[in-house]
């Protein structure tokens, strides 16, 4: 059974495997320097749908159908479907499921989606109550601009320190046995908000909760950065990542070496137009199922520390003048050797 | 090591004030000049080639908005204009195209959604505000012109 060890961290001491996982990404993620990493690149964005929110929930369908399969399993096996995007109600998950034969819990933590879902998923694996769950998220270019922004055709500029949010869906598998990549803590954040009230700005507004949970996942495991090949936030971009880094300093910790960040990883800035990077949920989902998941089964990285990082505002809040409040998720995975 | 949050705080306040990118002014001043001023130069010519078809004088204005409010739509259409306004900024969004571009953009956007709710609907979600601050301070100011003739 797991434990608890400090005041955030659980033990997973059933090392719940990731045996499958799967991702799928839009055509500007695909000529991006991740590219190799992806397990299907669309040519198109609408995927042969009629509307981008349905274009959404199919990437979704997907990257949990082909998951399942990738794990050699049948959706009737899998136990429970964990799974959220950034579109009111959830919309994209909830329709995806509509079209899967497995129990739903929908999970909303903005772009934190990917470690929130993996957190609980690997929390259901420990307490023995499931033999398969799938944990997936999904976030679309194009959707998310409706939801949050103008018009994609309206002629405005975007600010140096806006992100674009990636179109993508990942899927991961969690099983009991074989010889693949598990969970061994769950840090699960606070939410944190230090007053940023600019939307265009969220990796700024995300670093605080960031920081936070990384800090509490050293403090609570008695782990350094240096006990990881890798440690990765969801989606920062370029400048949360500086201010992210700098004020883990302020704790003593450096994190120079271990530290990537996924949203500044996934685009070329110069070459694809994208300013401070990537974000969304499906930043974190494919990177984490991508870059993360396929170096670790090479054996590049031995440990990391998976950091989905999600800006909990509404299009409401923001219009009414709240601040961004921002959470991160921490989920550390070891595969290989100690 | 006890490090208190307030300190944290502090040192990312400082960081939010001194670390942010701004947007290179200069340039963006310079591409919104030479943009807008382009436009302008296509309605003074439209303008004139108007002119010397015989439309008379206090009618050219209409004319030439016509046109040009057709042309900012047709490029919003085959999504030129956002790359235009990503480039040119308040070059390409003060002009009267910017106008038509604030208005087909939604309208084709929310098509999605039917032509009720989402285009009738959703067409003037951008302009309306412009519309109703415009119209409005107009009113105001013609109010006050009558009052204060001079």
């Amino acid at each position: 059974m797991g434990r608890r060890v400090g005041l955030q961290t659980v033990e997973i001491e059933s090392k719940p495997r990731i045996i499958g996982t799967y991702n799928i990404v839009g055509p500007k993620e695909g000529q991006g320097p991740l590219r190799e990493y992806f397990d299907k690149i669309l040519d198109d964005d609408l995927n042969g749908t009629e509307s981008f929110e349905k274009a959404e929930s199919s990437l979704l369908y997907t990257a949990i159908s082909e998951s399942i399969k990738k794990a050699k399993l049948k959706e009737v096996d899998i136990n429970y479907l964990l799974a959220g995007d950034l579109l009111n109600q959830l919309s994209s998950s909830c329709f995806a499921a509509r079209d899967l034969n497995i129990p739903f819990i929908g999970l909303y933590g903005a772009c934190s989606t990917m470690a929130e879902s993996l957190s609980v998923g690997s929390m259901i694996m420990e307490g023995g109550l499931a033999h398969y769950v799938v944990a997936a998220t999904s976030s679309h270019f194009s959707s998310a601009e409706r939801q949050f922004r103008l018009p994609l055709e309206m002629g405005s500029q975007r600010a140096p320190t806006a992100q674009w949010t990636v179109t993508g869906a990942g899927a991961m598998v969690l099983g009991k046995k074989g010889d693949f990549p598990y969970v061994t803590h769950v840090t699960t954040g606070k939410v944190k908000d230090y007053g940023i009230v600019d939307v265009n700005n969220m990796g700024v507004a995300m670093a605080p909760a960031a920081v936070d949970t990384i800090k509490q996942h050293f403090m609570d495991t008695g782990r350094k950065p240096s006990d990881y090949d890798v440690i990765a936030t969801g989606d920062l971009g370029i400048i949360g990542r500086e201010f992210t880094e700098k004020l883990l300093l302020e704790y003593k910790y450096d994190m120079k070496g271990h530290y990537i960040d996924c949203g500044e990883k996934i685009f070329d800035p110069k070459r694809q137009g994208t300013n401070a990077g990537g974000s969304g949920c499906g930043c974190s989902a494919v990177v984490a199922t991508g870059y993360l998941f396929k170096n670790m089964l090479q054996g590049k990285f031995k440990r990391i520390l998976l950091v989905s990082t999600g800006a909990l505002l509404s299009s409401t809040s923001s219009l009414q003048g709240e601040t961004i409040p921002g959470i991160a998720h921490a989920v550390s995975i070891e595969f290989g050797g100690e | 090591m006890k490090v208190e949050e307030k300190t944290i705080r502090k040192k990312f306040d400082k960081l939010n004030s001194d670390n942010i990118p701004k947007p290179n002014l200069l340039l963006h001043c310079f591409n919104a000049f030479w943009v807008g001023g382009l436009i302008c130069i296509i309605g003074q010519f439209i303008s004139d080639v108007f002119s010397k078809m015989g439309i008379p004088k206090d009618e050219l204005g209409t004319y030439v908005s016509i046109v040009m409010v057709f042309l900012g739509a047709v490029l919003t259409g085959i999504g030129v204009y956002d790359k235009l306004g990503d480039f040119a900024g308040a070059g390409s969004v003060v002009p009267i195209t910017g106008f038509a571009n604030s208005i087909v953009s939604p309208a084709m956007e929310f098509k999605k959604e039917g032509f009720v709710f989402g285009v009738a609907a959703k067409m003037f979600i951008i302009a309306g505000p412009v519309l109703v601050y415009g119209i409005g301070s107009s009113v105001i100011v013609g109010i006050l012109y009558y009052f204060l003739r001079w």
